[in-house]
């Protein structure tokens, strides 16, 4: 779809067509919503100010979406604009987890150095899995990367055990800055949203370069764009390599952030969720990932939320139903049947949707 | 008679692991037929194939075990109900994804994965169901197979029945199929299907069709490896979907289109999965050998053992 500028807004230089915030007045509203955001702790219970206008647990929800939506950005660089499978993102954020955890407990380095080492530890083994992308592509891929996800694992749990603690897992320390201690919600949003910014500005400037732009020829047609002189598998590997850092970023958060770490708490199911939140956000568009990431986040919290009065209406309505297991059930059930949706009826996710939207709206009362 | 001992462990468990590995094997091979039966056909690479299993092997746990009805009746009516699934399940979520690219028929299957998962925990919730078809008139498990090898090997070899049975359905599931496939109108006709949809579509086959056929039969391959897991080990909501993704390398291996490959590859993987149980450690076994064979197979030979070459144009 053809950008559809607003009418009367031109561009003189080449910059102004490049900015990603365009017009004045919508420098000023993107400033006025992050500060809004970035203030949101701030309204919350205990805070310096006293109020209590934003509740604890929608500062929780917040910073689990922020977590994931890191980590399914870097499979958007590597599936929706490069056109890779992989299944082994869940594997990729346990590397980072693990690296992170390691570095601050055995070796003492303070959580925000071990931050960066752990993106790129997870960036250098998601190299090593993108290997076989010389190779194979489509379907064989996502079996390659399906057996990193249990080949590391695996590593993590028996010949590492020594330093990973095996298969119970190890407990994680608490980012701290001089006397201050990250052990609230309210200061992770900081320690947490800080990363998700920068990195989805970095993912969002990535796809407008060169790289960016020979990702997307590959995604398109790989014959193709090695006939026209992209080297395939140096840029397929840069994929990979993207894709690992962002889960790297997003394992050691959420490692920092849960506080324990186990190698089962990194499975298959993780991967396919946020293949899943990718695919009904949108994959190839920025913005994809923030739909996706919030929508199934919000999705599994209302699952949640409606347990306790699905176990007193289902067994009347439905008698065959076990009880016992009605939380276990609603969640990726209702993830199923919202995918399941999309990829019959809008293969190409929200984010086609609000472009849709937004193009209506800049056009208006016009229908074309 | 002095020890007879193969790389540091004593030669008749060497051959008891060898054994046994093909008769885990077989049952990989069960899983594989299923899932070569519709990639053959469609193209589509079925990863719900677990969870189908396990619903295939608890229906019949249902009929059996809740019901009281006889077990051949109870195994027809998992089959029977199996059947419909596949044919719904291909109706409504992958019908609509024909020319679709390859990533959206593979999230479909995830995703059907996932809602089988949360129809199984709903209905039969969290905890494993052991499913007593080999059990003798007092529920006790029957007795192992024991053969009297001492004399030769040094001791004496030990075999689990449900194994044997595993061998057997698999030896059944892989004639009937290879007769189906060469003998019946129907099955020729799903394997010009599966050559080319389009040539097949202009010659007058049923396309369609063919896919829902396809479905039907996987469905009952899966339910049936569904009750014999379920006899052997007990249906288990988070094992029997964790044996069936091991069955992945095996169809990597035999090739994605290839019946007899399914058989080879299962065999193979089931073998070097109990080697390397034996002689390093069962998780290095379970959780690593088939997917190192995996990546091997993929990098040295994606198209497997018996699998189609592909070539590709602009």
């Amino acid at each position: 779809m053809a950008v559809i500028r607003p009418s009367g807004i031109y561009d003189v230089n080449y910059e102004q067509d490049m900015a990603l915030v365009r017009t004045p007045a919508l420098k000023v509203a993107a400033a006025i919503c992050a500060v809004i955001f970035f203030a949101l702790p701030l309204f919350s219970r205990d805070s310096p100010l006293g109020l209590e206008i934003v509740p604890l647990p929608l500062l929780g929800t917040l910073n689990r979406i922020g977590i994931t939506l890191i980590s399914v950005q870097g499979l958007n660089i590597l599936l929706g604009y490069t056109g890779q499978v992989s299944l082994g993102q869940a594997a990729f954020m346990a590397v980072g987890a693990y690296t992170s955890t390691i570095l601050t407990t055995h070796v003492g380095i303070p959580f925000w150095f071990a931050l960066p080492m752990a993106a790129l530890t997870a960036g250098v083994v998601g190299l090593i899995f993108g290997l076989p992308s010389l190779r194979i592509k489509g379907f064989y891929l996502a079996m390659a990367t399906l057996a990193a996800q249990f080949i590391i694992p695996w590593l993590l749990k028996n010949p590492l055990a020594q330093w990973t603690g095996g298969a119970s897992g190890m407990e994680v320390p608490l980012p701290t800055l001089g006397r201050w201690v990250f052990n609230t919600d309210q200061s992770m949003f900081y320690v947490i949203m800080i990363p998700v910014a920068v990195m989805m500005l970095a993912a969002k400037n990535i796809t407008r370069t060169r790289l960016g732009r020979a990702l997307i020829a590959v995604r398109d047609n790989d014959l193709a764009a090695e006939v026209l002189g992209i080297n395939l598998f140096t840029y397929k590997l840069r994929a990979f390599f993207l894709c690992a850092v962002f889960a790297g970023v997003a394992g050691s958060l959420s490692a920092h952030y849960t506080r324990s770490i186990s190698p089962d708490g990194f499975d298959l199911l993780d991967s396919v969720w946020q293949l899943g939140m990718l695919i009904v956000g949108g994959a190839g568009y920025a913005v994809g990932p923030i739909f996706g990431t919030a929508l199934i986040r919000l999705l599994r919290e209302f699952a949640t939320f409606i347990t306790p009065a699905m176990r007193e209406l289902l067994p009347g309505t439905l008698p065959f139903v076990d009880v016992a297991s009605v939380d276990r059930a609603l969640g990726p059930l209702f993830f199923a049947v919202v995918l399941m949706l999309f990829l019959v009826f809008e293969p190409r996710g929200l984010a086609y949707r609000w472009e849709i939207l937004k193009a209506a709206w800049r056009l208006r009362p016009f229908a074309h | 008679m002095a020890d007879l001992v193969l790389f540091g462990k004593p030669l008749f468990l060497a051959v008891q692991w060898l054994l046994t590995g093909l008769l885990v094997g077989s049952m990989y091979s069960l899983v594989a037929l299923g899932l070569v039966v519709i990639y053959k056909a469609s193209s589509v690479f079925n990863f719900s194939h677990g969870w189908l299993m396990l619903v295939g092997g608890l229906l019949c746990w249902a009929f059996f075990q809740d019901q009281g009805w006889p077990l051949w009746v109870s195994i027809l009516a998992a089959f029977a109900v199996a059947v419909i699934l596949g044919l719904l399940i291909e109706r409504v979520t992958l019908r609509p994804l024909i020319g679709q690219p390859v990533l959206t028929t593979i999230m479909m299957t995830l995703a059907l994965a996932q809602l089988l998962q949360g129809i199984v925990m709903l209905v039969w919730g969290a905890n494993p169901h052991p499913l007593p078809i080999f059990a003798d008139a007092a529920g006790l498990p029957m007795p192992p197979l024991k053969l009297p090898t001492a004399g030769f090997l040094g001791g004496d070899i030990i075999l689990k029945v449900q194994l044997l049975w595993s061998f057997v359905v698999t030896a059944l599931g892989f004639g009937a199929l290879t007769l189906f496939f060469r003998f019946t109108r129907t099955g020729l006709s799903m394997r010009a299907a599966a050559e080319d949809h389009q040539l097949a579509q202009s010659v007058g086959l049923p396309v369609r069709r063919i896919f829902g056929l396809a479905w039907a039969i996987a469905a009952i391959v899966a339910a049936a490896a569904g009750i014999v897991q379920g006899a052997g080990t007990g249906l288990d909501p988070i094992a029997v979907p964790t044996m069936a993704l091991r069955a992945f390398p095996a169809v990597l291996l035999g090739g994605l289109e290839s019946i007899p490959g399914a058989i080879v590859g299962g065999l193979t993987i089931g073998v070097v999965e109990t080697m390397t149980s034996g002689y390093i450690s069962t998780s290095a076994g379970q959780e690593l050998a088939p997917f190192l064979v995996l990546m091997l197979v993929l990098i040295i030979k994606p198209d497997g053992l018996f699998g189609q070459k592909r070539i590709e144009r602009i």
